[in-house]
């Protein structure tokens, strides 16, 4: 087994090179990713196999599957309390007031100036340890989650909504005044758009944090479902797969935010050069 | 903009043993201290009336129980001197930090400086585990086309993923494979910086335009000669810049990493059991503690960019 599992790791390790000798194309930029991911699963699964090693630290993925789906609607139910509910409703709160204080922070030089280095400063703190008061505060419902997450989200949105909103050119902003634009039509119009790239980078910093934020509350105290609930349980009764499968659902459920952000910001950001390609 | 704020503080900092107090002052009003200073003090404010507001129905109920009526200022007074407040007053914070810091000997587990320091421990262990392994990996990035192909898109997947959710698994397998106290809390802080540092390394090693790249090779350079000269100086500010974005996150990992391990030590496990037990003088100290320590981490990290950057002759 162990042999097999180190013959297949040179065998696509080196299709791997052979495939980087050739030029780039769609298809390569895909395969090489994915024969990685697929060897590493491959070498986890039979090194665990042929090392025989005890399930209490480390099951195959095979096993992690075979629970993921036998316990999907648990894994569900967990899912929504800690993403839909906690972690969703931060998000959309935290980001929403980050935004929102970043255009009034931009529009007095005064606040802008004290506000960004408390942000920059704040956003190296470590805020995930206001979990417990929040916890306290607001008991161990989705709400208290949803606290911690907008904690969390504020201050990276309102550093990036600053930085963008002064992105716009002089020459750009210039012309929205020979046009006799007011501060509102130049806000709409011409410096949200061009901190949208900004913004975005926001959304998307956010939406890993959000997760992390919504399951590490939950290790403070929670009702007795949810990612963080189900993780740290699991992990007391030593039920490694369960673990793993609630790793799983979290790591595709962050995967999959992440990459709606990022289309949404394909989308409305098309113009500029860093997704013209 | 930062970079001019940046500019602006560093110069408060080093202006004020030479100039004049009327100098200051103008520093005061033009660069960043007086904004500052005021969104501070607006905090402040806020933290004391939050706490006014959050206390007052303990403080109401404990009148009402002694039968006494309360004046808006006894009721300031009770809700600024409970015991175990919902938010306690910045001058309570302050007071737990100097009694658990000044006025305890520093081994003394009633200390904070004690379990600041068990913190700080496993956060430097990992996060020097972490950016060795950062760099090390984008050098191989860079160098070698089928990592590039193969790994690179892993690690920014990877990013999209809730690491910290990890962090009580890997305490307790590391523990049934007899690791236990400082090095499991470490991995967590290595896992949560490695990819910061890793990710900014590779984007530091590849910013050599293509003509200085073109000038290596008219110059017959081998690669690790291009490496080392070229691509290796060009990358260092990239590195500082992903190293203190690394070391605020191997402080949070290692925080994190102490909630499962039965709240023994650290800050992370002052929290807990604060928690546990409705101290939650205890849990805001600990918070206290963990930004000194974080903005200390943060500066230490700038501190050693600078000289750096002094002694490579880069204007800083």
């Amino acid at each position: 087994m162990v042999a097999g599992a180190l013959a297949f790791w040179a065998a696509a390790w080196w299709t791997n090179v052979q495939l980087s000798r050739r030029p780039r194309t769609r298809v390569t930029a895909l395969l090489m990713p994915a024969l990685f991911g697929i060897t590493l699963l491959v070498l986890w699964e039979m090194l665990v196999r042929g090392l025989n090693v005890s399930p209490v630290i480390l099951p195959p993925p095979s096993a992690i599957v075979a629970r993921l789906a036998s316990s999907w609607p648990v894994l569900w139910g967990d899912l929504v309390q800690t993403f839909f509910k906690g972690a969703l409703a931060g998000y959309a709160i935290g980001c929403g007031a980050g935004v929102l204080t970043g255009i009034v922070a931009d529009r007095y030089p005064f606040l802008r100036r004290g506000l960004l280095p408390v942000g920059n400063f704040a956003a190296a703190l470590p805020i995930i340890g206001m979990a417990p008061i929040m916890v306290m505060w607001f008991g161990f419902g989705w709400e208290s989650k949803a606290a911690v997450v907008v904690l969390l989200c504020f201050f990276p949105m309102l550093v990036n909504t600053v930085e963008g909103l002064a992105a716009a050119e002089r020459s750009q902003r210039d012309l929205m005044r020979t046009y006799a634009a007011s501060y509102w039509q130049t806000l709409v119009k011409l410096r949200l758009p061009a901190a949208a790239p900004f913004i975005f980078n926001g959304l998307k910093i956010c939406t890993t944090l959000a997760l992390i934020g919504a399951i590490v509350a939950e290790f403070f105290g929670s009702p007795t479902y949810g990612l963080g609930f189900r993780i740290s349980t699991e992990v007391g009764r030593l039920a490694l797969d369960m673990v793993w499968a609630g790793i799983a659902v979290a790591a595709l459920a962050g995967s999959s935010f992440y990459g709606l952000v990022a289309l949404l910001e394909r989308a409305a950001t098309f113009w500029h050069p860093s997704q013209r390609g | 903009m930062t970079s001019e704020a940046g500019v602006s503080l560093r110069s408060v900092a080093s202006g004020a043993g030479v100039a004049g107090p009327a100098r200051i002052g103008r520093r005061l009003v033009q660069g960043n201290a007086l904004p500052v200073l005021t969104v501070v003090a607006a905090l402040v404010v806020i933290w004391y009336a939050g706490a006014v507001w959050l206390n007052a129905p303990w403080a109401y109920d404990q009148a009402g129980r002694a039968g006494v009526e309360l004046g808006p200022v006894d009721l300031v007074a009770a809700t600024w001197s409970q015991d175990r407040p919902r938010l306690p007053a910045p001058h309570q914070v302050g007071a737990e930090l100097w009694r658990t810091t000044m006025e305890v000997a520093p081994t003394s587990r009633r200390s904070l400086v004690y379990h600041a320091w068990i913190t700080l421990s496993a956060t430097a262990v990992g996060f020097g585990l972490g950016a060795l392994l950062g760099v090390v990996l984008a050098a191989s990035i860079v160098l070698n086309r089928a990592m590039d192909a193969s790994v690179m898109p892993w690690v920014i997947a990877s990013q999209t993923i809730p690491i910290l959710a990890i962090a009580p698994m890997i305490i307790v397998v590391l523990a049934s494979l007899g690791v236990t106290g400082l090095m499991p809390k470490a991995v967590i802080s290595m896992y949560l910086s490695f990819f910061p540092v890793a990710v900014g390394m590779v984007k530091g090693l590849r910013s050599p335009e293509p003509m200085l790249m073109d000038q290596m090779r008219t110059w017959n350079a081998s690669t690790s000669q291009t490496f080392w000269k070229l691509r290796w100086p060009a990358a260092v500010p990239y590195l500082f810049a992903s190293l203190k974005v690394g070391v605020a996150a191997s402080l949070v990992g290692a925080i994190i990493g102490e909630l499962p391990t039965g709240a023994v030590a650290g800050l992370g496990a002052r929290m807990l059991s604060g928690s546990y037990f409705g101290q939650t003088v205890q849990i805001w100290s600990a918070l206290v503690m963990a930004a000194i320590l974080a903005a200390c981490l943060v500066g230490a990290v700038g501190l050693v960019e600078r000289l750096t950057k002094r002694a490579m002759g880069v204007v800083a």
